[in-house]
């Protein structure tokens, strides 16, 4: 029923959305006027003495010291060390869980049999694992996997049970009564239900992983971003500092960026996408 | 018979595990692992005692702070942003920006603005936690169905009567993921800030114990991290439940029609 009604709705809201921008200047327009607007203020901040200008400085300073950043090879180098700590954990963390997850989904008894330890370790906080890192690795980057790996399985365990569990029945049924190995089932039967549930996963894992990866840098000091920030901040590069926070909430929004235009590709063939413009 | 195989099912693995766990150990003593007796009784000693006061509680009360502060914050903020279209376009870029920024790295700069004291551990938890929740209520505010817009301004509900009860109601259960995601947040930020920069409160102790390599305090240590973990989901659970109980009787009717 509400498969049926929504799309009339958004249709409804798109409609609303795409008459408001002839009243008033374009989204665009609007959304560069807020961050000239945001910027302008951090500008204006240290200069006016709200804060002192050695603990926050002004906006055109900080984009300087990242533009200088963009052409130093050690930049790139803390980038690709976070980026590589950031994709080795997040694929391991989701080959993992799939596999898990599809066991123990198709399997009622293993689920009823896990879910009391999986509920109780997923709260866990992966960074209680810090100093377990630190005595086990030390800086080296197993540290920043071992956390990455904790935090990003669980995100992607549970969406592909949850997506295991909303496999309609009939057809799981009228697979297995027309033969379907178990093979043949994970296929053509419950992969094609979980894929969105195992996209959003990935997508809510991916960003965790990157809050994780200049964590663990951050504090234990495993190469990367996180690494570049602590010692600027300790050697009193503060523009710097700040130039390289701006950098991680740069990568924050490529990652964001990328994941979803991956997960409307891979997806485009399902109902969910195919409904709407935007996912 | 039923409740026994509940149980069973309740309490199979963990007790597997735990069995495990104490072959493993008992046999050759592992200087990373200790085994469970001796975590039970350091977990007592450790915790149960001085530092309940000293450095968990504080702690606790930081978290709860900062939490409280940044949900309010966000939906009072999400609601002004989300009820207003301009205003809504012109912020979306910049807060993406900073939802987009792992929050960890506030750490050092908020050490720089506020100093090391508890208004920076806080103000950390606060400036990390609102993101979620203020864009989530911007969504559920923007996504609001049309219908009962045009309901409400028909009948004459605005203002404040307007917003307490058709949109934040509609708002609700996108608001409760975002705080969802707040509380893990909120729990990573209150370790890291006191690990980064403190002399007390849980991350600090832990930390000391792993310099010191006091294994099993160390281990006792993400013990109590892991169970308030735990707590918290539960309690998010429990709130959830209530807050949202005629959304989930809603979904169940309109799904078996």
């Amino acid at each position: 029923m509400t498969q049926v009604t929504e799309p009339s709705t958004r249709a409804a809201v798109k409609a609303k959305a795409s008459r408001a921008p002839s009243k008033g200047l374009p989204k665009w327009v609007l959304g560069l006027i807020g961050i000239v607007v945001f910027l302008g203020f951090w500008e204006l901040m240290p200069a006016l003495g709200v804060v002192q200008a050695k603990y926050l400085p002004p906006a055109s300073e900080v984009i300087a010291a990242l533009a200088t950043d963009l052409g130093l090879t050690a930049f790139w180098v803390a980038v690709g060390d976070t980026m590589l700590a950031w994709a080795i954990g997040l694929a391991i963390a989701v080959a993992a869980a799939l596999v898990l997850g599809l066991v123990i989904g198709m399997s009622p008894f293993l689920r009823r049999f896990t879910n009391s330890t999986i509920e109780f370790l997923r709260p866990i906080p992966s960074v209680a694992l810090i100093p377990l890192a630190v005595l086990l690795f030390g800086i080296k980057i197993e540290s920043s996997l071992l956390l990455i790996v904790y935090a990003c399985f669980w995100q992607v365990l549970i969406q592909v049970l949850y997506g295991v569990a909303d496999v309609d029945n009939v057809a799981m049924q009228t697979a297995r009564s027309y033969g379907f190995s178990y093979a043949q089932r994970v296929r053509d039967v419950v992969f094609p239900t979980m894929l969105p549930y195992l996209m959003t996963g990935i997508r809510l894992a991916a960003s965790v992983a990157l809050i994780l990866a200049i964590t663990a840098e951050l504090l234990i000091g495993s190469p990367g971003l996180g690494k570049e920030i602590a010692l600027a901040q300790s050697g009193g590069a503060i523009s710097g500092m700040y130039a390289l926070i701006l950098a991680t909430g740069f990568l924050g929004v490529a990652i964001n960026g990328v994941t979803r235009v991956v997960e409307k590709r891979v997806l485009s063939w399902h109902p969910s996408v195919r409904g709407e413009a935007t996912a | 018979m039923k409740i026994l195989k509940s149980f069973g099912f309740l309490l199979g693995l963990p007790l597997i595990l735990l069995a495990w766990w104490w072959l493993a150990t008992s046999g050759a003593p592992n200087f990373f692992v200790p085994t469970p007796a001796k975590l039970v009784t350091t977990f007592v000693e450790t915790w149960f005692g001085e530092r309940m006061l000293t450095d968990v509680l504080p702690s606790i009360m930081r978290l709860v702070i900062g939490v409280l502060a940044a949900i309010v914050l966000g939906i009072v903020l999400g609601l002004a942003v989300g009820l207003n279209r301009t205003l809504r376009a012109v912020t979306e870029p910049v807060f993406e920006f900073f939802r987009a920024l792992p929050p960890p790295v506030l750490v050092p700069v908020l050490m720089l603005l506020v100093g090391i004291n508890d208004g920076m551990k806080v103000a950390v938890i606060i400036s990390g936690c609102i993101w979620p929740v203020l864009l989530n209520t911007i969504e559920g505010v923007r996504s609001i169905d049309p219908v009962q817009n045009e309901t409400s301004r028909s009948y004459g509900i605005t203002g404040f009567s307007r917003i307490r009860y058709q949109i934040l109601p509609s708002a609700t259960p996108t608001i409760m993921a975002g705080v969802r995601q707040a509380l893990s947040i909120g729990l990573i930020l209150m370790v890291i800030s006191e690990m980064f920069a403190s002399s007390s409160g849980l991350g600090f102790t832990i930390v000391q114990f792993q310099r010191s390599f006091a294994v099993p305090e160390m281990w006792s240590g993400i013990v109590v991290l892991g169970l308030i973990g735990v707590a918290l989901s539960f309690i998010f659970q429990w709130v959830q439940r209530r807050v949202l109980r005629w959304y989930h009787g809603l979904k169940e009717v309109e799904n078996a029609v």
